[in-house]
């Protein structure tokens, strides 16, 4: 790619606006990368036609008008939006054959801003995991350490941005979906607060937790993918009306939270990390002050309640009926339900709506769903107790760097601990940002930033601020082949 | 987490498994329960349940229709259709 | 000794609302249409789709809120109610369960001879409504249409306070009054705008538990309600005295055996899983919206059907039947204010007018003869220029043709005769031409002056003054 396979949608704007690059051999550049790198398995499709001829209008554009917006910028969407036309899989096998017949806000937002999509990447079936394993194409390989995950559940996003396929992507975050995998990638992610991105036309898997966002190389480029995906759709009764994110950030010293019951948990390694990234946030001229948030410990419990609950019945759409994969020859009603949704659904779907429906069933609601909702007020609560005193919250974002492939696959819910430090945060609606901020043995680790309700442009701020003055966003993996440990 | 409780969930889930699957299901699902049964020892007693996290309101929509459905774009992809109609195997009341 | 049972009654009435567009998708709410002509994304359950609330739905159920005197929640929330079906895109149906927006109320029905009862209401509440499967086109298929999907339903739920099959097709009739006076259904019951499910159950009399209760659903006129409870007061009756008990289940009234059966395709005991859709947020009724409501309240069946009684003099069955559709009142009305006789005015609508509606399938709110010219009718007969029989058949040319009453008085002819020569020379001919007739008559026989009327009017082709005829006749057979 001109400008470098890993150069910045800041970098690619000027570049494109001087004319020394077109929109055309920049999308042309990424699908040859995403083809020399399919090892990676980080995209469920491409659209090649479609990517050269709007990145030709791209190229026509900005030739009358200048470069704008996105205009020319190549870049992928995670399979969970909606393009009307292409392919929508949720990296499942019951949406295998499902071509979208109508736009997700997001998506329309992004080509209004004339930004060229060149494809679709990986993830986690329906968006539950967090490691991309679990979609009927396989597993997402971390480009940087093929044996390992990409995170997820929008590890294949992550993986594109990282291993230089895209400059950028978007993602959705529900416990962890943006952060996690950004922070096992190297990459930054950032995942808003609930209502700030339409939710229309994308998947649902945990309605009240589900949220869009951009991950891209940088903190600055987060910023310009957000003003172009964010705002108030009439289509979404949970997107809020609320003025958009500053273009610019205006940087100020500011109080950072530190909660103890995020680094008290921490390993040695991931604490001496952060412990850097924490002296790096003070030296920056910010005021560290610790907070305290107690009910974080049962977060992981009430998220797996609530979004199991959610996720089981937003599942029940898909019955072989009007879409989606469709048993053959069912012999009544009955067997067309079970044998689509059985042959269709993936073992950790299967788990999830099983769970939920378990929650919500007579005699458990009060239990589980219930209860769940209660302890979530209590976690949000903690959040504006905390928010009271501080302007943000420093927190790890993954107890450790990006583990092995089937590491997690013996026991669920050794995979779901592992979003102990992500989901309260969704858990409360929060903005929240994942920045990369150091390595352990080669793999890149990330911190988080956590804020106040539709604060993000003050921790894109941190984070802009943060990558002026260090460069853990600057390395990148080298290209990698298929090894045998990626067959 | 017993046999009997995950048969009723497949059910109503409308899922079936194989008997091995069935047997990892028990396993696993007592693992999660387990898991989620952490949240028990929290007090929540006076405590409102928590819907969504923020303090919205439903926004209204203008009762204004819209004539245009594009029916065949929309059952491009379906699996039965005969005459417009979604076909499945015979409903009986 | 036998026991004497009592029944009772709960009715849940589906009344689909009257709004452009569906509940939660812009798609047009429209009867009939190609089959998923009318189902958008949203209605169909699309992958990514998302509902929001129509304004108007809302309105319409404040606005029954507050004419049945019930408790109007500022805040309310939908729920998902969870089950597989076909004709239920989502796999859940999208209601409200734990916050209804209306609770309370109450709705006097009318017993017949003056008397009333005041049914007290446990909530009404918005839902959305299903498609419907299409089961004999196809060998071993059914087709499913998801048209009707997602139209705004308010559910209305009475209190179990019904006591006879009669109580009930009243409460209905009367809940059907009161949604179309209120401008927030058709009420159109052939095609289902108004659907019922009735909740029923006997007991000893004078005992308080209640029975097990059985569920009929989906009846859709006055009539059926009547008859399926009948049946199945009787049925449940027979089987508790034959020993037997009655099996807590959903049954459907089959309205050409006249029996209620059990349904089989539906679980009774199902597991709804109901919870807070979230997708949706809390409802919140504002001070606004409820002026708005109570601003547009028009006069409500009860208020109208005492004013019609004191103003107009009106009997209770002309009173409830005008009141009972709201068009026919507004035309009733209409007609009355060009001065006529109010009671002849209902005598004409609900007699001519109300026939000619059903013979033609049409609505009230479709008369084709403006209230003026049929005034104008009733007036001439007043004045004495045509005669009642004449002014049925001008009624039907209006009905038919249009233009204006006078107009065509003029031009058929069906002027009265009223001179006085000329309906004596007719006399004169009627008593010539049966001689016989008329000696009986004299001879004390004098139920023939009815005869003498029917051969004058014959003569003159139904124009002539009957009460002049009848006069004049009289002099004549007595005078010579």
């Amino acid at each position: 790619m001109a400008g470098g396979a890993f150069a910045t949608l800041s970098e690619l704007r000027a570049e494109l606006a001087a004319r020394r690059v077109g929109a055309v051999e920049l999308a042309q550049a990424c699908l040859d990368r995403i083809a020399a790198q399919a090892h990676l398995n980080a995209f469920v499709s491409t659209c090649p036609e479609r990517a050269l001829a709007r990145a030709e209008a791209a190229d026509r554009r900005i030739a009358k008008e200048g470069q704008t917006a996105l205009v020319g910028l190549p870049f992928a969407h995670k399979d969970i939006f909606c393009v009307q036309g292409l392919p929508t899989t949720c990296a499942s096998n019951m949406l295998a054959d499902f071509v979208a017949p109508y736009d997700a806000t997001v998506a329309a937002r992004m080509d209004a801003a004339g930004a060229v999509l060149v494809g679709k990447t990986n993830m986690d079936e329906f968006a539950m995991g967090s490691s991309s394993e679990t979609g009927h194409l396989g597993s997402v390989r971390n480009p940087w350490d093929t044996g390992r995950v990409a995170g997820g559940s929008s590890g294949g996003s992550a993986a594109a941005v990282a291993a230089g396929l895209v400059p950028a992507a978007t993602g959705t975050d529900t416990g962890g979906s943006i952060r996690q995998p950004a922070a096992f990638c190297g990459v930054s992610g950032l995942k808003p607060t609930y209502g700030r991105v339409s939710r229309y036309g994308m998947i649902a898997f945990a309605s009240s937790l589900d949220q869009g966002g951009p991950m891209a190389r940088t903190a600055e480029d987060l910023r310009l993918l957000l003003a172009c995906m964010e705002g108030r759709d009439p289509r979404d009764s949970t997107s809020a009306d609320v003025p958009p994110t500053a273009a610019e950030a205006t940087p100020r010293p500011l109080r950072i939270g530190i909660p103890g019951e995020y680094w008290d948990a921490l390993g040695t390694d991931m604490g001496t990390a952060l412990d850097a990234a924490r002296r790096g946030i003070e030296g920056l001229g910010h005021n560290l002050a610790a907070v305290s948030l107690p009910h974080t410990r049962a977060a992981v419990a009430a998220y797996y309640v609530i979004s199991s609950a959610e996720a089981s019945t937003n599942l029940s759409r898909y019955d072989g009926v009007r879409y989606g994969h469709r048993a053959s020859a069912p012999k009544d009603l009955e067997d067309l339900y079970r044998r689509s949704r059985s042959e269709g659904f993936g073992d950790e779907v299967k788990r999830r709506i099983l769970t939920g429906a378990y929650t919500l069933s007579v005699g458990y609601y009060d239990a589980y769903y219930q209860k769940a909702q209660r302890v979530r007020r209590l976690i949000r609560q903690d959040f504006l107790d905390a928010f009271a005193s501080v302007d943000a919250i420093l927190a790890p974002v993954t107890p450790t760097p990006a583990f092995e492939l089937d590491a997690m696959q013996a026991d669920p819910t050794d995979m779901y601990r592992q979003d102990a430090f992500t989901v309260p945060a969704s858990l409360a609606g929060l903005p929240a940002l994942s920045v990369p901020c150091g390595q352990i043995g080669g793999l890149p680790v990330g911190m988080q930033l956590i804020g106040p309700h539709f604060a993000e442009d003050r921790l894109l701020a941190l984070g802009e601020a943060w990558q002026r003055e260090t460069d853990w966003h600057m390395p990148h993996p080298r290209d990698s082949r298929a090894g045998p440990e990626a067959t | 987490m017993d046999s009997e409780t995950v048969e009723r969930l497949l059910r109503l889930s409308a899922l079936e498994l194989d008997e091995d699957a069935r047997a990892r299901l028990v396993r696993d699902l007592g693992r999660i329960v387990a898991l989620i049964d952490e949240m028990q020892s929290v007090d929540t007693e006076g405590v409102e349940p928590l819907a969504h996290p923020l303090d919205a309101v439903q926004p209204l929509r203008p009762d204004r229709a819209d004539p245009k459905v594009d029916r065949a774009m929309l059952q491009q992809g379906a699996p039965a259709t005969r005459d417009g109609l979604y076909l499945v195997p015979r409903v009986v009341e | 000794m036998s026991t004497e049972w009592e029944s009772v009654i709960g009715l849940e009435v589906h009344v689909q609302l009257a709004t452009e567009s569906k509940i939660f998708s812009d798609a047009p709410v429209a009867a009939g249409g190609d089959p998923n002509s009318r189902a958008c994304g949203v209605d169909l359950g699309l992958p990514g789709v998302l509902p929001v609330l129509n304004e108007s739905a809302l309105g319409m159920a404040v606005t029954f809120g507050l004419a049945v005197d019930g408790k109007i929640a500022r805040e309310c929330r939908f729920d998902r109610k969870n089950y597989f079906y076909p004709d239920l895109p989502k796999g859940y149906q999208i209601s409200q369960l734990a916050e209804p927006v209306v609770s309370g109320g109450h709705l006097d029905i009318d017993l017949g001879d003056g008397r009333s009862r005041r049914i007290h209401l446990t909530r009404a509440h918005l839902e959305e409504d299903a498609g419907k499967s299409v089961h004999d086109a196809y060998a071993g298929l059914s087709g499913i249409d998801l048209n009707r999907a997602g139209t705004p339903l308010l559910e209305v739920v009475s209190e179990p306070e019904l006591r006879s099959p009669h109580e009930a097709a009243q409460y209905f009739r009367a809940l059907h009054s009161l949604v179309r006076a209120l401008g927030i259904s058709d009420g159109n019951l052939n095609e289902g705008s108004m659907r019922c499910d009735a909740n029923v159950s006997i007991r000893p009399k004078g005992r308080k538990e209640l029975g097990e209760r059985t569920e009929i659903k989906n009846i859709n006129s006055f009539r059926f309600v009547e008859r399926a409870l009948a049946f199945e007061i009787e049925r449940q009756i027979g089987a508790v005295e034959a020993g037997g008990e009655v099996v807590r289940e959903t049954r459907l009234y089959d309205a050409e055996r006249d029996e209620t059966r059990p349904m089989r395709g539906k679980e009774t005991s199902e597991d709804y899983r109901y919870f807070p859709d979230p997708d949706l947020l809390p409802v919140v009724v504002t001070d606004a919206m409820l002026e708005q409501a109570r601003a547009r309240l028009p006069e409500l069946p009860a208020a109208k059907r005492e004013r019609y009684a004191r103003d107009f003099a009106l009997d209770d069955y002309a009173c409830a039947r005008l009141t009972g559709d709201p068009d026919l009142a507004r035309y009733f009305e209409a007609v009355t204010a060009t001065g006529v006789e109010p009671r002849q005015a209902a005598n004409w609508v609900l007699g001519e007018v109300s026939a000619a509606l059903n013979r033609d399938e049409r609505d009230a709110d479709d008369i084709p003869v403006p209230a003026e010219e049929l005034g104008t009718l009733i007036a001439r007969i007043d004045e004495g220029v045509i005669s009642s029989t004449a002014a049925r058949t001008l009624l039907a040319t209006l009905w038919r043709e249009g233009g204006d009453a006078d107009a065509h008085i003029a031009d058929s002819g069906l002027a009265q005769l009223n001179d006085d020569d000329e309906l004596r020379r007719l006399a004169q001919e009627a008593l010539q031409h049966h001689p016989d007739q008329a000696d009986q008559y004299r001879a004390g026989k004098t139920k023939l002056l009815g005869f003498f009327v029917g051969q004058v009017m014959k003569a003159s082709q139904g124009k002539a003054n009957p009460r002049q005829v009848n006069e004049l006749l009289r002099e004549l057979l007595t005078g010579v």
